[in-house]
């Protein structure tokens, strides 16, 4: 069966004064209709270049080296900025981190929701308007008809992002690609936001790609997981077979750093800190941390390969 | 509609400020009394049949000499000083409006254009700016001026005289607007909401007017009042170096040019009283753009 969306040896460069530092290496992965992806790591692993180049928007100096990002049939790699508007916010929307900073503090929500619908849509305002309603309704905005005119400083947080989100919904996109939708937000609106998500992808069919550094969110909510490590997929694999017994060293390591319950205990920790994108390590990148190192693992860039527990990893000692 | 507006902290600070209400009033009775020049001038001083050369230098009427037809006295050839403020103050806010009008429409676009698309677009249009600021509007003025007097003759030069003041000062100051929109237009293109307005798929020229523009406004507002002010003083050291309104349509800085000449053979109020009206006009201005920033930059607080 063919995906919904093939992302294929997707390279990403930033252009520095004289080199080109690249964030995203070599990265591949998939998603069909309806299926939930996490893509997890620690800050600056490359997870949300990955998400932007999924839609071909990296600013200025990053860009698209090479790879293809095969979507309903067109790859988005290769489309310019016109073609791809009617990609963007239409059959892919996108959530980012925090809902004050991505809605227009001067335009009121209904504005910015109409909008949105004509940019794709031929339909009246007056239609629009009704849409932008019944999404409002979708994610239980209470009274929506008195709260397209206010401004989004006349919301609260977890309403803020649940207006976010009914803004992705829109044009009831085919994936919806969420930039850590929850960081902004504390613990019990998180939970909130979560749930919703979950619930509108089935209910809908759609996909999504999570972005996130929060292994409980990702566990919780979606079917498949990629873990990133400096601009690399290090291990990909259904969330429930990765989280329980993890194959990676480095998944292994992040699993173990989670905190258990246990009181009094140590947190774990994976000893020092993720290369820099200037200094990655000669062969595999996660040598300096990684405790189970051979002499091959200096020298040589292990492949993402299946491995035994079932899931894809990237490793020359786990078998 | 207005108790909602009674309510706003706008007027809660509007009002609390003196200097402000203070400002505010004088610029009113000032615009209404350029408005209803025709209702409240004693003397139409564009119709010359309604003007007698024998009056001619009369003193305001509370001087010995005065009569009391002309209340502030006549110019040196007989029109009512009174009548001709009115439509000289016309005149005058008439060029500051337009000129601001012009100044901010090329302003807003190109520094909206260049801060928006940066790299090349933006170093090409902010070196024209510099090249325009370089050259300085009363040399713009005067060169352009003597051209078309030179070109259409003194008479037809009266006709245009308006919009072709409003274009010179208008067209000589856009870089103080295209300066400040595209200083904002960089700190706002970073934020996130733009990004988001990208990944929606809006096109740029939308994304530029419709959601950049709106949050760059407050320094424009700012800088308008401002600039009014100058322009209104431009327009008069124009007018009184010969270049602006001609005298058969006298505005403020031509009508204290008219008078400069019999200031010293005693006659000052010809002078006095348009040069006391022009000094209101742009003080008040002035003062109200001065509360207008404190109002819309809470971090300058002021003891």
């Amino acid at each position: 069966m063919e995906h919904l969306l093939d992302v294929k040896d997707i390279v990403v460069q930033f252009r520095m004064r004289d080199i080109a530092l690249t964030a995203v290496n070599n990265v591949s992965f998939s998603v069909d209709k309806g299926e939930r992806l996490g893509l997890v790591g620690e800050s600056g692993a490359g997870k949300s270049v990955t998400g932007f180049s999924v839609i071909n928007q990296i600013s200025k100096p990053g860009f698209i080296a090479s790879g293809s990002v095969m979507f309903e049939g067109q790859d988005l790699a290769q489309l310019d900025n016109k073609q791809l508007r009617t990609i963007r916010g239409n059959r892919i929307s996108m959530i980012f981190q925090d809902p004050m900073m991505t809605l227009n503090p001067v335009l009121t929500i209904g504005q910015q929701m109409i909008e949105t619908v004509l940019a794709h849509s031929k339909v009246s305002k007056k239609e629009a308007e009704k849409i932008a309603l019944e999404k409002l309704r979708k994610v239980y905005i209470p009274s929506p008809e008195k709260r397209l005119k206010q401004y989004p400083h006349e919301f609260s947080g977890g309403m803020r992002q649940r207006i976010v989100i009914a803004i992705a919904l829109l044009t009831d996109p085919a994936l919806i690609i969420a930039d850590e939708p929850t960081t902004a937000l504390d613990v019990t609106i998180q939970a909130e936001i979560m749930d919703l998500l979950l619930e509108l992808c089935e209910k809908d069919n759609m996909g999504l790609i999570l972005i996130t550094h929060d292994l409980g969110v990702v566990s919780q909510v979606t079917e498949k997981i990629a873990v990133m490590y400096a601009g690399r997929i290090v291990e990909m694999g259904s969330t429930d077979t990765v989280c329980a017994t993890p194959t990676h060293p480095y998944t292994q390591g992040l699993i173990a750093a989670l905190p258990d319950g246990a009181e009094g205990d140590r947190l774990n920790q994976i000893r020092g800190s993720m290369p820099s994108l200037t200094n990655i390590p000669k062969g595999c990148a996660f040598n300096n941390r990684c405790d189970y190192c051979k002499d091959i693992c200096f020298e040589v860039v292990p492949e993402l390969e299946r491995k035994k527990s079932g899931v894809f990893a990237a490793c020359h000692v786990v078998e | 509609m207005w108790q909602k507006f009674k309510d706003t902290y706008f007027w809660y600070s509007f009002r609390r400020d003196p200097v402000a209400v203070g400002s505010f009033i004088i610029l009113v009775i000032l615009l209404l009394m350029a408005i209803l020049a025709p209702v409240l001038a004693t003397q139409n001083p564009y119709d010359g049949a309604t003007i007698d050369l024998m009056d001619a230098e009369t003193p305001p009427m509370w001087t010995p000499e005065g009569l009391d037809t002309f209340w502030l006295g006549t110019d040196a050839q007989g029109r009512d000083i009174w009548s001709t403020i009115l439509y000289g103050t016309r005149i005058s806010l008439l060029i500051g409006l337009g000129a601001v009008a012009l100044q901010s429409f090329l302003g807003i676009i190109i520094g909206l254009t260049a801060g928006y698309k940066g790299g090349r677009v933006d170093t090409f249009l902010m070196r024209v700016a510099d090249v325009q600021l370089s050259f300085s509007s009363y040399m713009v003025a005067i060169f352009f001026g003597a051209i078309l007097q030179a070109a259409l003759g003194v008479s037809r030069y009266a006709d245009v005289a308006v919009p072709f003041l409003i274009f010179v000062i208008g067209f000589s100051e856009w870089p103080q607007y295209a300066r400040t929109v595209r200083a904002s237009v960089l700190a706002e293109k970073k934020k996130e909401y733009v990004e988001a307005a990208r990944v929606i798929g809006l096109r740029p020229i939308r994304i530029m007017f419709r959601h950049i523009l709106p949050n760059t406004l407050t320094p424009v507002l700012v800088i308008s009042t401002v600039q009014v002010a100058n322009a209104v003083m431009s327009e008069a050291a124009l007018s009184f170096l010969g270049l602006g309104m001609p005298v058969n349509q006298p505005s403020l800085g031509s009508l204290i040019k008219s008078g400069f000449a019999y200031f010293m053979s005693g006659s000052w109020w010809i002078t006095l009283f348009p040069g006391l009206v022009l000094v209101l006009l742009v003080l008040s201005i002035n003062l109200l753009g001065d509360w207008l920033r404190d109002f819309l930059n809470p971090k300058l607080y002021k003891d």
